[in-house]
């Protein structure tokens, strides 16, 4: 097989990893966690987070003052947690310029601070998360034990409360039968395996999200290298195995499955999200195998993220309601796609 | 089933193979106890119960977490709240429920039972590490007399973190 083709805006290993992420959980010392502070407590939370993030250069949203639509929209673009959207208590999200830096305020923890960067780049991710981290530490004083490390609301996040994840692509896998295994085996090793929408969903498009479980015990220098340096590396080898194996046992399958896809999108009038999505990441398999040489990876990463609805929503207007919704989806990928 | 030498019934039954010959014995208690059979007294249910009740560790994770406070001084949370939400009310309640909480803990985080990432700047320089490295020594002399090899070495993975090796 062709080495993948490197597309500088969708990061490294970008044939199988889509994104990168990292999450710090942190907690003010002298609150009680979120589900069981006051309304009063919870906005001197955000008045204390967000005085001390000053100078970070983050943009604040107020969640109380925003619309479905655009926490739909902040739950699409992975800045926010879908669990956060539908809150109901006080809170708040800063976001900075580029989008790889969110932090919400009075999620579950008082902060979760989280980075996401396109490929692999879990190292980097983590340097920033780091330095926001420390800035923010040096003003005010987080919740912490000598033996439990970072006190967190839930007992599975506390010691570093690091959580180092990436969303994989592993059509591969899936189509040769050996994703059961996979996730076996990443049972063994404590790590979680969710879907594409996150806990629970199903993996629509083969996309997966894998991340550390373990927080206690482990150094986050020793967490994030076995998870950067040695687990994805072994899944992403995995993947073009199989990819690999696909290829030369059973080309004709892979080959009906990326040009069906391309033929649906770009003849279909009506299209849903998720159908969207399900072709669009059988497309992405097609231009990292080298079979459509006319398309490349960041434009479908691109439209994988405008066929959502808010985003879609945001591009036409009427596409707000749902049948309109389908049509306005498949014009867009139609022409997106025109070959 | 009746003992071999009277009508009482059976509390020993043996099946002796020599030269491929089967030979089944019966005996009552007071008859096993003449040859030299050890015959249980009490049910052997009532029996591992009381040895579980000898050996404080089994007999806590056999049948029920450690006792502890019922209710966190801090924020009011109750333990069975954290049961059925998994989520803790306040920072002090790992302090408050640490008799329950630790085993929780120990289940979800892989056996871990030691914080060994960063330490924030205000506790860095202060008694802590050494406080943390003590602990991880009780826990590891704890561990190796229990012959828990695995969580040995966890824990002295964990002194290593700390620095100044395990020794």
């Amino acid at each position: 097989m062709q080495p993948p083709p490197v597309d500088p805006a969708c990061g490294p290993e970008s044939d199988v990893v889509v994104r990168s992420r990292i999450r710090l959980a942190r907690n003010l010392a002298g609150f009680p966690f979120v589900g069981r502070a006051s309304d009063a407590q919870r906005h001197e939370i955000m008045l204390l987070v967000t005085r001390a993030s000053q100078g970070e250069g983050l943009a604040w949203v107020n969640m109380a003052q925003t619309s479905p639509e655009e926490r739909q929209l902040l739950v699409e673009r992975h800045l926010v947690s879908r669990h956060f959207a539908d809150s109901a208590v006080p809170r708040t999200v800063g976001i900075d310029p580029g989008e790889s830096l969110s932090v919400m305020v009075n999620e579950e923890d008082h902060l979760r601070i989280q980075t996401i960067l396109p490929g692999l780049r879990l190292e980097e991710a983590f340097t920033r998360a780091h330095a926001f981290d420390d800035a923010v530490e040096s003003r005010v004083d987080f919740a912490f034990s000598s033996r439990w490390g970072y006190l967190t609301a839930c007992p599975t996040n506390v010691g570093c409360g690091l959580r180092v994840g990436v969303m994989l692509h592993l059509p591969g896998l899936r189509y040769t039968g050996e994703m059961e295994r996979v996730k076996r085996a990443a049972k063994d090793m404590h790590l979680a395996v969710r879907g594409f929408y996150g806990e629970g969903s199903e993996a629509v498009g083969n996309l997966y999200q894998v991340s550390n479980q373990v927080t206690l015990g482990f150094s986050e220098d020793d967490l994030l290298r076995r998870f950067a340096q040695e687990t994805v590396p072994q899944l992403v080898d995995y993947e073009r195995s199989a990819r690999r194996l696909l290829l030369e046992s059973n080309r004709p399958l892979l080959e009906d499955k990326v040009h069906r896809a391309v033929a649906t999108l770009r003849a279909a009038r009506l299209l849903g999200a998720e159908e969207a999505t399900k072709l669009l990441a059988n497309v992405r398999l097609g231009i990292c195998m080298g079979l459509l040489p006319d398309l490349t990876l960041d434009m479908v990463q691109r439209l994988m993220l405008q066929v959502q609805p808010a985003h879609l929503a945001r591009i036409d207007p009427s596409a707000a309601d749902e049948d309109k919704g389908r049509l306005a989806r498949a014009t867009m990928v139609r022409k997106a796609l025109r070959g | 089933m009746k003992c071999d030498h009277c009508d009482k019934p059976a509390v020993v039954h043996e099946v002796v193979i020599r030269n491929n010959a089967t030979h089944e014995v019966r005996l009552c208690a007071e008859h096993a106890a003449q040859r030299g059979y050890q015959v249980p007294a009490a049910p052997v249910t009532q029996l591992l119960s009381q040895f579980a009740g000898q050996i404080p560790v089994l007999a806590a994770s056999a049948r029920r977490e450690p006792a502890g406070p019922v209710r966190c001084p801090g924020c009011g949370l109750a333990f069975a709240e954290f049961r059925q939400s998994g989520v803790l009310g306040c920072p002090g309640c790992y302090e408050a429920f640490m008799p329950q909480l630790g085993a929780v803990i120990e289940r979800a985080q892989a056996g871990a039972v030691h914080h060994a990432g960063r330490v924030p700047p205000r506790m860095e320089g202060m008694a802590d590490r050494a406080a943390m490295r003590s602990r991880l020594l009780q826990e590891l002399d704890a561990a190796v007399a229990a012959e828990q090899y695995e969580r040995a070495a966890r824990l002295r993975d964990q002194l290593q973190g700390l620095g100044g090796g395990a020794s």
